[in-house]
């Protein structure tokens, strides 16, 4: 469970985040969605210790991860999937999943072995660099990278960023399958709300840095007010 | 054949193979660090000096030669990693010329420092071998043991930071922290102690040239023993690209075969002029370096 308690983010004189309060369950998925420039990223980026907060705290079951240093919040089972995907194109495929693993407790070889199972073209790929990969495999493998240190908290930044309707809903497909069979909880940061709902057990909108909505994902998605004028889904 | 291996062509790459084995591992010593934190570090000659003088001083109290190279190497370690955590960790994130500055002064310090501890009055080391050239026929080959020695130690060396860097899961961390620091943190990887070690890799990269070097009976150990040297070694870098351990470390080796030539057959002044030539034409055909990709990194 991530518990976010009365978080206040400022850079410079802008506020990014005001007094937001949220809960992500164990094993269930956690949409925060939200306009451009709504708070989602700083959100995330507070939660993994990137970003100081100015108050608030951020918690992690019972433990206070406010003011942790991003590694030791990784550490700690927190896996962040940066927006823009952050796999280094310098190396290998095989390479960013053993930077991946450098926390996790089980054998390399095993983790190697799960994440090949669970994306067979990364496996056909490992010996390539992450250059080479098309969008939608880049994102496979961020995810891959982050799950093979079997994190209790998953926080995923705009995964449909820049990728084809399909591969998007191969991607949530993915996310739902992981959370339905583990105790992963899911942070679920996308702009593309109606995806994200499919999915998503809970949702919270953000606007301008407060939360305007928090409710079950079907709550939300039945929202005329809050469809209209923050999700921009108009029909 | 016996005339082919005395010959002046053969002596003179022989001779060029074992100052660019040295200037090469100057140049690698730079990208090491440069790779990790982004900066220049002008005091490369100079931290290794120091360290030098802590290990080998220990000579003169009668400690065995090698028990003297390990301290010198311990002390290297050290000195990187106080440098890297006390002066340098401040200025990430500054202005570039910052960091330029303040290595220039460090430089500056050591020097000074070792000055008054130590005198300039150069102390000669003791070759571990034999620094007269083998002979054939009654003319000398252009290569003695410790000549060979030290040409096998560079390539020791430089092997053994290729195999950490590719095959280790530290070396994968080392890498990853100078590539995408922030990717690295989110990944549990401690960034900061992966710049730290970067800069006691490089400073004991540096220890093993300058001990090389201060064996040398005409040089012996001085503060200023590395300032040339360094010279030489930070063109091998500029030119070979800072990005690229393996640009470096060729680039030093041919510099060192290049510059010999010129040296013999032109004459010695010219080799300083020589080799700034070759640097201001490398930046100006190349200005990435030779051997570094010329696409912009993202980092």
């Amino acid at each position: 469970m991530i518990g976010v308690d009365r978080l206040t983010v400022t850079f410079g004189a802008v506020r990014a985040l005001r007094e937001v309060t949220l809960r992500a369950e164990t094993g269930q998925i956690t949409a925060v969605l939200g306009a451009n420039g709504a708070g989602k990223t700083t959100l995330l980026r507070t939660i993994s210790g990137l970003v100081t907060p100015r108050s608030g705290t951020v918690s992690l079951d019972e433990r206070v991860l406010t003011r942790l240093k991003p590694e030791e919040i990784a550490r700690l089972g927190v896996g962040h999937v940066p927006e823009g995907r952050g796999v280094i194109a310098e190396f290998t495929v095989e390479e960013n999943l053993r930077l991946g693993a450098i926390v996790a407790k089980v054998p390399l070889e095993e983790g190697l072995a799960q994440q090949y199972e669970a994306f067979p073209v990364l496996g056909q790929r490992r010996k390539q660099h992450a250059a080479k990969l098309s969008g939608g495999e880049r994102q496979m493998l961020a995810m891959a990278r982050a799950l093979i240190a079997r994190p209790s908290v998953l926080l995923l930044d705009e995964p449909s960023l820049g990728l084809a309707p399909l591969v998007t809903a191969q991607l949530m497909a993915t996310v739902a399958e992981l959370c339905a069979t583990s105790d992963l909880t899911v942070v679920l940061v996308e702009q593309n709300a109606s995806s994200a709902l499919r999915i998503a057990h809970h949702a919270v909108v953000l606007n301008v840095g407060s939360v305007v909505a928090d409710a079950s994902a079907a709550e939300v998605a039945a929202d005329e007010r809050l469809r209209q004028y923050y999700l921009g889904m108009v029909e | 054949m016996d005339g082919f291996l005395t010959s002046r062509v053969v002596t003179d790459i022989l001779g060029g193979l074992t100052n660019g084995a040295i200037y090469g591992l100057v140049a690698l010593s730079l990208v090491l660090v440069w790779r990790a934190t982004r900066v220049l570090n002008f005091a490369q000659g100079a931290m290794p000096m120091f360290a030098t003088y802590l290990g080998m001083g220990l000579l003169s109290y009668s400690w065995p030669y090698w028990v003297c190279v390990g301290v010198s190497l311990v002390a290297a370690f050290a000195i990187g990693a106080v440098t890297e955590r006390v002066l340098v960790r401040p200025l990430y994130g500054k202005p570039e010329i910052n960091p330029i500055v303040v290595m220039v002064g460090y430089l500056i310090i050591l020097e000074a420092f070792a000055a008054a501890i130590w005198s300039t009055t150069p102390r000669s080391l003791p070759a571990p071998f034999s620094p007269i050239d083998w002979r054939l026929g009654g003319q000398p080959v252009g290569l003695s043991p410790f000549s060979l020695f030290e040409v096998v130690t560079a390539l020791a060396v430089m092997g053994a930071i290729v195999v950490l860097f590719r095959y280790t899961r530290l070396g994968l961390q080392l890498r990853a922290s100078a590539l995408a620091p922030e990717v690295s943190r989110l990944l549990g990887v401690r960034v900061g102690r992966m710049l730290t070690l970067g800069w006691m890799l490089s400073t004991a990269v540096g220890a093993v040239t300058a001990i090389l070097v201060a064996s040398n009976f005409f040089t012996g150990l001085t503060p200023q023993l590395m300032d040339g040297i360094f010279a030489f070694g930070f063109i091998a870098a500029a030119v070979g690209g800072l990005d690229s351990p393996v640009g470096a470390v060729t680039s030093g080796i041919a510099l060192g075969v290049v510059l010999q030539f010129v040296g013999d057959y032109l004459n010695s002044n010219a080799i300083i002029l020589v080799a700034l030539a070759i640097l201001i034409v490398s930046l100006m055909v190349r200005p990435n370096g030779l051997l570094t990709r010329s696409a912009a990194r993202r980092v």
